[in-house]
């Protein structure tokens, strides 16, 4: 498996909103993050959903949001942070 | 967070819609062979064999043992099959509670849970309620739980969108040095494994 993004990398979630079974959830499309890990290859959920094979596997992170700058009114500490596993297709750099 | 009844068949409230369609599906495809109603029964036993009790071996040997530890944290599903626990293909992620920053397990999308490790979810993870609040004030969640995190900790959701299933490695409580590796996982609740609670000191 080759993949585009390295740990540490910010990454970007594409603003996009497809038809069908998407796993990427809204609260981070559009926002920035930090590469936590690379999860590995797997199965493409929104063919998967419908019966299809799901091949070619895509390469699946673990990407970091910091909190204050997901949530306007976000009252915790500024440390605060979400994990969110992302497929490739959906980040750019 | 509104009380939510389990679905199953020792429900004995009126069947909903939809569990009388499953019911009516299970027993057309036993009766076309597909399968038999032992084959229902074992699964049904299968799953209900497994319990929280499993995840806090795991914890309580990570206590006791820095080497496997170390494994658990880089490899969650080998190191808990090193155990004799079956993973049955769950990529398991372990998290770690420490000083400086306290871990928070959530399917927002639906309710992804490490099933093959602390068995079924409870009703409230499941919950619309937990799900959209966990990642938009998990302090104000932790705080309905009896959990206070200071400012000074980082806490840090993990919402399993994707392949991945969590499980809190919560941090060993002050007075329990000497104690046995069974002792220890008896202080280990589900809800620690999860991120909502802290295990607590013994006595």
């Amino acid at each position: 498996m080759t993949a585009m993004f390295a740990v540490g990398d910010r990454v970007r979630v594409r603003r996009a909103t497809p038809p069908g079974h998407v796993r990427t959830p809204w609260y981070v499309r559009g926002r920035t993050g930090v590469v936590e890990r690379i999860c590995g290859a797997f199965g493409n959920p929104e063919d998967l959903a419908y019966g299809r094979s799901g091949l070619p596997k895509r390469p699946l992170y673990r990407v970091r949001f910091s909190q204050r700058e997901l949530w306007a009114d976000y009252t915790g500490s500024p440390r605060d942070t979400v994990d969110v596993e992302i497929y490739e297709h959906w980040l750019e750099q | 967070m509104a009380h939510q009844h389990s679905v199953g068949v020792d429900d004995e409230e009126p069947q909903g819609y939809y569990q009388l369609l499953a019911t009516a599906v299970r027993e057309l495809l036993i009766e076309k062979g597909v399968f038999t109603a032992d084959d229902v029964r074992h699964a049904i036993e299968a799953i209900d064999a497994i319990s929280p009790a499993l995840g806090a071996r795991v914890v309580a040997r990570a206590w006791v043992d820095p080497a496997y530890k170390e494994r658990l944290l880089g490899d969650g599903s080998a190191a808990v099959e090193e155990l004799g626990i079956e993973m049955a293909g769950t990529n398991l992620v372990v998290v770690e509670n420490t000083p400086e920053v306290h871990n928070l397990v959530v399917c927002t999308l639906c309710s992804c849970y490490p099933r093959a490790l602390l068995g079924l979810p409870p009703a409230w993870y499941k919950s619309a309620a937990y799900r959209s609040r966990a990642v938009r004030e998990p302090r104000a969640v932790l705080a309905e739980f009896g959990t206070g995190v200071e400012d000074g900790i980082e806490v840090r959701v993990h919402d399993s969108t994707a392949d991945m299933r969590y499980l809190v490695l919560p941090m060993r409580p002050p007075g329990t040095e000497g104690m046995s590796e069974e002792e220890l996982a008896r202080l280990v609740s589900r809800d620690t494994m999860i991120g909502v609670a802290r295990v607590a000191a013994p006595g």
